[in-house]
């Protein structure tokens, strides 16, 4: 007597589902665009400039923001404090919150009437239409993954290793250096990446606070807005294609590292 | 040299209660009690890793209670290792050496000689998770005793180590205190506070509640606690009365035991060990001015001979060999006399 399809199946069928929903757009770009286009696109200077500023403000919120983030995620973890629970919930606000509204909201705060603009302006930066205003808008809705993924890590690190090191003679500055960071790292990077992968993806936020200079996803809406799905197809192939290939270098990176 | 003046810490479920001993100079102090009984914290207390209630931690004289965990210069040793996985067994070993003023060649060669007194040397270069338990607390030791701490203090060292290894860190901790080092040691198991401790003291519940030399805590334990603790099984809280110059101690107000004491008449306890009572069939003439005839309720073997516990209006344990039950044909239920000397009872005033 044959079995009727196990629940095992069962769930292969729709993992495969699922697969398929995830796989088919991107193959379908992939298939309907042409190298030749493709080689086109990547010349144009438009381009190449909106994919490189994508990168570096991306990178440079990633690393600016993290330097205070990981400390963050340190005290997260090993210390009791009133309101920790809040502070947890206020964390993970700019994941919840819809985009364009962070956007707004972003605005409002940097804008040249605001503290954070007068400040800027004293100084002659002015965060509206301008790359720090980019960077600023991507750290704020990516952060919650570097400091969620540095938590996980410190609080895989037992305590009492910690502990051990300060029996041992070292200050708490050394310890958090050569024993919890270092513990911690594999976590940190993934989640390092992850927002550095988060923020170059951000539109809705980035788009109220610079339109201009242009970053790539900012671009790819202007040029479906402007010339149709034709034009964007090529610009959003090439960006998946940078994208993925620096994860890829970035993990494999970080890898190596572990295993030294 | 290490003084605790009534420390005190409360947790959820679980406390140190005014808690005073004082380890001189060159002891081995075991710390003995039952898991749960508050050792762990108590080390931790005086390693700095915790802060106390109330009370005061003295070093040398000097009160360390609120100094810096990293100026104390306390070793200590902790139950599962906390050896660094990420760092290579010199690394571990030599992690205090970072602020000495010692340069690179001093500092390997001082990792070198540690490893060497703990027999480890030839695995400095190896990955923490390639070492077995007992190498792992070798390394532990190592990188504690390369600060030359004051105190060094073990958490159960002995505790996940098998019979064999277990010998060979006793005779390593020996030979570690023949060396000088002042040692605080925690356990559960009185054959190794026996073993290892000129100086013990026994830890219920988060008090102390019997101090003093090895053969004083185990000759005279104070407390019924300490009496199963330390494996003595007849224990009783009595009341000492004299009948014609003779005493007795009257157990749950119904059973007399002639005791051999010149302490006056008062309330004590009473302590006799299992392999001073003999068994017979037969009611018997001896020396033995104790004589109680009572049922077998229970027959276990143990490793130095077979305990009967029999009911006699009290339970008593006796310790008597394979043989005898075959001689006797002692099975659960029989009825027996047992003897014992008044010289054999031990009373301890209250």
């Amino acid at each position: 007597m044959k079995k009727v399809l196990s629940l095992h199946h069962i769930f292969i069928f729709l993992g495969a589902l699922v697969l398929l929903f995830i796989l088919a757009p991107l193959l379908g770009i992939f298939l309907k665009t042409s190298p030749v286009s493709l080689f086109e696109t990547a010349k144009e200077t438009e381009v190449r400039d909106s994919i490189w500023l994508t990168i570096w403000t991306s990178m440079t919120g990633t690393l600016i923001f993290a330097i205070a983030a990981i400390p963050l995620s340190y005290l997260l973890v090993r210390k009791k404090f009133p309101l920790k629970k809040l502070i947890t919930g206020i964390i993970d606000l700019p994941v919840v919150i819809p985009h364009s509204a962070a956007g707004i909201a972003i605005l409002g705060f940097v804008s040249r009437d605001s503290l954070m603009g007068k400040i800027g302006s004293s100084v002659g930066l002015n965060f509206v239409g301008n790359p720090a205003g980019i960077t600023i808008a991507m750290a704020f809705v990516s952060i919650p993954y570097l400091i969620n993924a540095a938590r996980d890590g410190f609080a895989g690190v037992p305590e009492r290793l910690e502990k051990a090191a300060l029996t041992l003679g070292a200050s708490p500055t050394r310890v958090f250096f050569t024993i919890s960071l270092p513990l911690a790292w594999r976590n940190i990077v993934s989640g390092l990446i992850l927002m550095f992968a988060r923020g170059m993806s951000e539109f809705g936020a980035v788009i109220m606070v610079a339109y201009h200079p242009m970053i790539t996803p900012i671009l790819i809406f202007e040029r479906f807005g402007s010339f149709g799905l034709k034009y964007a197809r090529p610009v959003s192939v090439l960006f998946i294609l940078i994208s993925l290939s620096v994860f890829i270098l970035l993990r494999s990176l970080a890898k190596e590292k572990n295993v030294e | 040299m290490l003084k605790l003046d009534k420390i005190s810490k409360n947790f959820p479920g679980f406390s140190l209660n005014a808690v005073s001993f004082n380890v001189e100079k060159g002891d081995y102090f075991m710390l003995l009690g039952e898991s749960g009984a508050g050792k762990s914290m108590l080390l931790e207390v005086i390693a700095g890793l915790v802060q106390p209630d109330k009370g005061s931690v003295f070093l040398e004289g000097r009160d360390i209670t609120h100094e810096k965990i990293q100026q104390r210069r306390i070793g200590l040793v902790f139950q599962d290792h906390a050896i660094f996985p990420h760092l290579s067994v010199m690394e571990n070993i030599g992690y205090s050496l970072h602020g000495d003023k010692l340069n690179h060649k001093q500092k390997q060669e001082k990792v070198l000689s540690t490893a060497a007194l703990l027999g480890i040397a030839e695995l400095l270069h190896r990955r923490p998770s390639t070492l077995s338990g007992g190498e792992l607390q070798r390394v532990a030791l190592a990188r504690t005793l390369i600060q030359q701490p004051l105190v060094l203090l073990l958490d159960e060292p002995l505790a996940s180590l098998d019979t064999l290894l277990k010998a060979d860190l006793r005779s390593m901790l020996r030979k570690i205190h023949r060396q000088g080092q002042t040692i605080l040691h925690v356990t559960h198991d009185y054959e190794e506070a026996l073993s290892l401790g000129n100086k013990i003291a026994v830890i219920d519940k988060g008090k102390i509640i019997q101090e003093g030399t090895p053969e004083e805590v185990f000759r005279f334990p104070k407390f019924e606690f300490v009496a199963h603790f330390v494996g003595v099984k007849n224990f009783f809280k009595v009341r000492l009365i004299k009948e014609n110059e003779a005493s007795y101690g009257l157990v749950e107000d119904k059973i007399r035991i002639r005791i051999e004491t010149d302490e006056p008449a008062g309330k004590g306890c009473l302590i006799l060990r299992g392999e001073d009572i003999f068994l017979s069939k037969e009611m018997m003439q001896s020396s033995a001015l104790n004589n109680f005839s009572g049922r077998v309720t229970e027959i276990i073997p143990a490793s130095n001979g077979v305990e009967v516990i029999l009911d006699i209006g009290i339970r008593i344990h006796a310790l008597i060999t394979r043989e005898s039950i075959n001689t006797l044909d002692i099975t659960e239920g029989s009825v027996l006399w047992i003897h014992f000397k008044a010289t054999a009872v031990r009373f301890i005033k209250d």
